[in-house]
């Protein structure tokens, strides 16, 4: 592990600039929440679209300007940070409102404005007939800035603030349609398993917090991190090493916003919301979220290889999973879910192994081909009068040659095939997958097979073959407007040309994404060297596999070689039905967790009528039929009262209900009490 | 300005006299008149707000008299940052709840010069720094209360009013026992609470244990803690809207506040060793339990009371960690929960006002009906939950930050509620605001501009605490840095410890 930070020799650079990145978005949302309906009933949707769009490219600009004075410094001081103001300073808690900027903040700042700004446009053409337009832009614009936040907070408590700031967007803009149940249930499935994550994050920042405070200085901002975190070494917490604890802690807030095992379940749901959130929220920026956190504190997880093994366990199991999921979904847009789990976990995979530019690397050209594809779909959609069942589509290359162009060039992106962005992000994980584990790169190995499986399919199964759409749709099916086709022409650029940015050393490239990055997140020695010949086999390996799966789809789906219906019942159906049905993980969920919270909700509500608040009324009760037995002794009563301790003041509630001698009583009473504790007192002293 | 805190404290009471000297019938004007005497009181703390030093802990504003001589008793009053903060929650709350009121039809003089009457007694216990005008205050402010909820409750009002009064009363005999103690164990015999914060070296640790528990119930009965809080929830549905209000806003912070003020300083062995667990265990128990009970209910208020059962819990588990950062989270988040609960039964009220009932399954799809009303729900129930960018993240974090230095276990489960409180909360916004639109209630108008006015500032308040929460922890740190470290570093007196073997 090369030591990123030099902090001695690190020269900060300040701007005023950055707060602006994410300040223009929230100002749009600003707009558009407290003047959008005036807006856009006197200039229609074209207004709070332009304020949106205006808004979402203005910060596009400052990220492009910002990124280009980032280039103009020294490599090891590529760091400018802008500390706005104050924010929390208590004891040795010191957080400012502060962004920062360095060239893992530019990476995640360029997806998030530039493909953000695509998707804000194409948002224009796809919700044409929408009468909340004004709340559906400045929902996006309040996602952007919590997003920008996220990636250019400058301490662990501002990224959270983006970090459930995108879980209360993404929770809004799920449910947008929020007239139907179904949508806003999968908005609250959302947020509340995201929530689960977001306990594991914090408890992490707690635990890392009071380690460093122990360890001689406390601090949760990122710079001043990594000089301190070496006091970390040694230190034990129940039996474990703290910075296992502190990363753990810190991967379960990944798994609940990345969508990894075991808090995925969130995310195919999440499909409800409009098809632009999907691809910004849902498969382009907001999931990423988690992998970009591991990037950030590359540092720490460093720290701790038995973090990273479970990271690299979980994440090739949530690949090859999600993969087979995928395979069994008619659902169009649920197929892409399946695969961005699935494509998040080969990110994760690399964050596992340490190759942590390769896990980013993958994001930014995940990011390209998700978002064409999820805005492929999105205009098959629109055409189809909101039809999402593949079953009822086919042959679509015909009446929208320009989608099917864009969403062929994708696939084959995701699919790995050579030269595309996707064969070059993936390669560079498979490859440090198997320098840390044969088993590991078996696994990918694997999905990288059944995701061309899976991908074709959906390509054939929509764009080929007869269109199986009643007469209505097929009479309406048209192209998209330019609005939603030329993003998907610019994203499809992005997938075929993106991986040129980090072609390694083996094909003759300099890997210049890794070296940018490398002053952030460094990068792991592996031990020991291998031959440039293993590195051939293994990309010729996985390109194989990829031609497999696609001439397995194509076989399939489009020759008919082999019926998918036969294929369906091998293995007695069974092998389907688990696929179809997601491994039952969500009837398992249900069963346990939901139905365990919900029963001790209702058991304890329970308790506290009838136990709780029966002790209290039956005690109520007993001393009123009590002292309606002694009513004739009155002053006995009382005097007897005097040995009861606060329960009898119950007793003495229902005598001043039931009998009009209340002040008297009460007097009486209370003098006693004072009297026994001026005694109490007295024999004190 | 001499004699603020005098001011602040009787305009109310001016008020309440005016009020009663109006005719019957002159219902508008009451209305006004109620309003006008709280809006003096809000610009004396806005001006308190300004003028406060931020950088003692010694008591400011004092006034000082003698009250009763021949029982030492005086009359003082002042504030440090602890008081000050919860006086600007009264002086806030009250002419919004004044504006709730609105649509009172019935007893209109009775219930504004009650409710005067109450604000008096909320300003004056706040002020109070003599126990005995302490009491009197505290005693001063449950009666209205009794009769707020038993006259213009709902339809079990005399039943919740009465047991929310045997509940107080049996809390205020506790503690007077406790005041009683603690002024003739003083030589001379003394109510000045200066004075018994000072002598709180000389206490010894049996008779500090004794009177901490009768003044901790008298104050978990406030709070409410578990298992003294069934009076809350009945309370809650029995009340008019603006009784809520008040009594989630700034009654259940007596509790709390009464143990910071007394418990802590005065009595500071033996809140070391009841910390752990009358306050940190039964609060993150209050954390869970509320939670969970929330989840269970039907009625929309009583769902607002036991999530505030809930997050009380917080207060209690953050001042018991005796961190900077728990003991200052504590009293952030009594301001928290007071603006934001105070949203929620505004909201909650808007829809009973129009509807008559609040049965969570009894709307739904009002987000389709009152969309202004609902933008403004959604930021209360996201502040509730704790949203980061909203203030109660502030308070929550370092609540659990605190905990976490002081107990890892307790910590994680009272983080756990974090989960809970986003179910109860977005389950309960999807059946009422969400889903198709319930025919019935197709034509709900949506807020109007008294309605604005009174939500509004406190949502501003919300997202403000969250950007700028030095707004509020100014003003308490240093009080409650003092107030911690008196504490943290009380030893045993050495002259009293023989007499610790007496019972």
């Amino acid at each position: 592990m090369v030591d990123p930070h030099h902090a001695a020799e690190v020269a900060v650079h300040s701007s005023q600039l950055l707060r602006w990145i994410p300040f223009i978005p929230l100002l749009g949302a600003a707009v558009n929440f407290l003047l959008g309906t005036r807006i856009q009933s006197r200039a229609g949707r074209g207004g709070v679209a332009a304020v949106a769009i205006g808004s979402s490219l203005a910060s596009f600009v400052l990220v492009v300007i910002s990124f280009f004075s980032l280039l103009a410094f020294d490599e090891h001081s590529r760091l400018v940070i802008d500390t706005v103001a104050p924010w929390i300073h208590i004891g040795s808690l010191n957080v400012d409102i502060g962004f920062q900027f360095d060239p893992l903040s530019a990476v995640m700042t360029l997806v998030i404005t530039g493909i953000g700004s695509l998707i804000h446009i194409y948002s224009y053409g796809y919700m044409d007939d929408e009468p909340a337009a004004w709340r559906f832009f400045a929902l996006l614009n309040l996602f952007m800035f919590a997003m920008l936040t996220l990636v250019l907070g400058d301490s662990l408590l501002l990224m959270f603030v983006g970090w459930e700031g995108v879980g209360l967007c993404s929770w809004a803009l799920i449910g947008f349609w929020h007239q139907d149940h179904v949508n806003t249930t999968a908005g609250n499935k959302a947020f509340i398993v995201n929530r689960i994550g977001d306990f594991g994050f914090v408890l992490g920042v707690f635990l890392l917090f009071w380690s460093l405070d122990s360890a001689g200085q406390a601090t949760v901002v990122f710079r001043e991190l990594p000089a301190l975190v070496g006091g970390l070494d040694g230190m034990l917490l129940w039996g474990v090493p703290v910075v296992t604890l502190i990363t753990l802690f810190l991967f379960v807030g990944a798994t609940g916003k990345s969508a990894q095992i075991p808090l995925f379940v969130w995310l195919p749901d999440a499909m409800a919301g409009p098809t632009p959130v999907s691809a910004l929220i849902h498969a382009a920026t907001m999931v990423t979220a988690g992998v970009y956190m591991i990037g950030r504190l590359s540092f720490l997880f460093a720290m701790a290889p038995a973090t990273l093994e479970v990271v690299a366990i979980i994440a090739a199991a949530t690949a090859f999973f999600a993969a087979t999921i995928g395979i069994a979904q008619n659902d169009i847009k649920k197929v892409l879910a399946y695969s961005t789990v699935s494509q998040l976990g080969y990110m994760f995979i690399a964050m596992g192994v340490g190759a942590w530019a390769a896990g980013i690397f993958h994001l930014v050209t995940h990011a390209f081909f998700k978002a064409c594809l999820f805005l492929g779909s999105g205009s098959v959609i629109h055409a189809m009068h909101h039809e999402q069942d593949m079953r009822r589509m086919g042959g679509l290359r015909h009446y929208m040659p320009r989608t099917f162009w864009t969403f062929l060039i994708a696939t084959v992106a995701i699919a790995g095939v050579p030269g595309t962005a996707g064969f070059f992000s993936k390669d560079e994980i498979l490859w440090n997958a198997y320098l840390h584990s044969p088993a590991l790169w078996f696994m990918g190995f694997l999905s990288a097979g059944i995701t061309a499986f899976y991908m074709f399919r959906l390509v054939f199964m929509t764009f080929y073959g007869e269109c199986r759409a009643d007469e209505h749709t097929r009479e309406h099916l048209h192209e998209s407007s330019g609005w939603m086709t030329w993003p998907l022409v610019i994203l499809a650029v992005g997938s075929l040309f993106a991986g040129f940015l980090g072609v390694p050393a083996a094909l003759g490239g300099s890997n210049a994404f890794a070296h940018f990055l490398e002053p952030v997140v460094g990068h792991m020695e592996h031990s020991g060297h291998h031959s440039l010949a293993l590195e051939y086999g293994l990309m010729a390996a996985s390109v194989g596999i990829a031609g497999l799966g696609i001439l397995l789809a194509w076989l399939i789906y489009v020759k008919k070689v082999f019926s998918a219906e036969s294929l369906a019942r091998i293995g007695g159906g069974w092998p389907h039905r688990v696929f179809l049905n997601k491994y039952y993980v969500d009837e398992l969920y249900g069963a346990t967790v939901l139905r365990g919270t919900m029963g001790l909700s209702t058991l304890f509500a329970w308790f506290d009528r009838t136990v709780v608040d029966g002790v209290v009324n039956g005690s109520a009760y007993v001393t009123r039929i009590g002292a309606t037995l002694s009513g004739v002794f009155d002053f006995r009563v009382v005097d007897g009262l005097v040995n009861l301790t606060a329960d009898a003041i119950h007793a003495f509630g229902g005598v001043v209900r039931r009998v009009q001698t209340g002040s008297l009583n009460t007097y009486l009473y209370v003098i006693v009490v004072v009297v026994a504790a001026v005694l109490f007192a007295g024999t004190w002293k | 300005m001499d004699h603020i805190l005098t001011y602040m404290t009787f305009i109310p009471l001016a008020g309440m006299a005016v009020i009663l000297c109006m005719p019957r019938g002159a219902t508008k004007a009451i209305r006004l008149t109620a309003l006008g005497f709280t809006i003096p009181p809000l610009l004396m703390a806005v001006w308190l707000f300004a003028n406060f030093d931020r950088t003692t802990e010694a008591m400011q504003f004092m006034e000082r008299a003698q009250w009763i001589p021949s029982f030492n008793i005086q009359y003082i009053m002042g504030v440090d940052g602890l008081s000050v903060t919860m006086i600007l929650l009264t002086a806030l709350l009250c002419p919004i709840c004044i504006l709730a009121s609105w649509n009172i039809e019935k007893g209109v003089k009775g219930y504004f010069a009650l409710f005067l009457l109450l604000d008096a007694g909320m300003t004056g216990v706040f002020c109070a720094l003599d126990f005995f005008l302490f009491y009197i205050f505290w005693e001063v402010m449950l009666l209205p209360m009794y009769f707020l909820i038993g006259i213009w409750g709902g339809e079990r009002r005399e039943y919740a009013a009465i047991k929310f009064f045997l509940y107080t009363l049996a809390g205020s005999v506790l503690m007077m026992i406790a005041m009683l103690a603690l002024y003739f164990y003083n030589e001379p015999h003394t109510f000045d609470m200066l004075v018994l914060m000072d002598n709180a070296g000389t206490y010894s640790r049996t008779f500090q244990t004794w009177t901490w528990l009768a003044l901790f119930i008298g104050f978990a009965i406030k709070i409410p803690a578990f298992p003294f809080h069934t009076w809350l929830p009945d309370a809650h549905v029995e009340a008019p809207t603006a009784i809520s209000v008040i009594l989630a806003g700034v009654l259940l912070k007596m509790g709390t506040y009464g143990i910071l003020r007394f418990c802590y300083p005065m009595l500071p062995l033996a809140t070391q060793d009841m910390a752990f667990w009358a306050l940190a265990a039964l609060g993150t128990w209050n954390i869970v339990y509320g939670a969970l009970c929330a989840m269970a209910q039907t009625d929309m208020k009583k769902l607002v009371a036991y999530s505030s059962i809930s997050h009380m819990g917080y207060v209690m588990l953050g001042m018991a960690t005796m961190t900077v950062q728990g003991i200052n989270g504590a009293v952030l988040q009594m301001f928290n929960h007071g603006t934001i609960t105070a949203m929620l039964f505004l909201l909650v009220g808007v829809v009973y006002d129009r509807a008559h009932h609040r049965r969570i399954d009894g709307f739904g799809g009002l987000a389709s009906v009152m969309p202004v009303y609902t933008g403004i729900m959604v930021i209360a129930f996201f502040a509730a939950m704790g949203l980061p960018g909203l203030s109660a993240f502030i308070s929550e974090v370092l609540v659990l930050l605190g905990a976490w230095q002081y107990s890892p276990a307790l910590a994680i489960v009272a983080a756990s509620a974090v989960v809970l409180t986003a179910g109860y909360m977005l389950w309960m916004l999807q059946r009422v605001w969400l889903g198709p639109v319930n025919e019935e209630y197709a034509s709900m108008p949506d807020v109007n501009a008294r309605e604005i006015v009174m939500l509004a500032p406190l949502a501003v308040i919300v997202i403000v605490l969250g950007v700028y929460p030095h707004a509020v922890l100014d003003l308490i740190n240093t009080s409650l840095t003092a107030i911690n470290n008196t504490v943290l570093s009380a030893v045993p007196p050495l002259a009293s410890l023989p007499l610790d073997v007496l019972p």
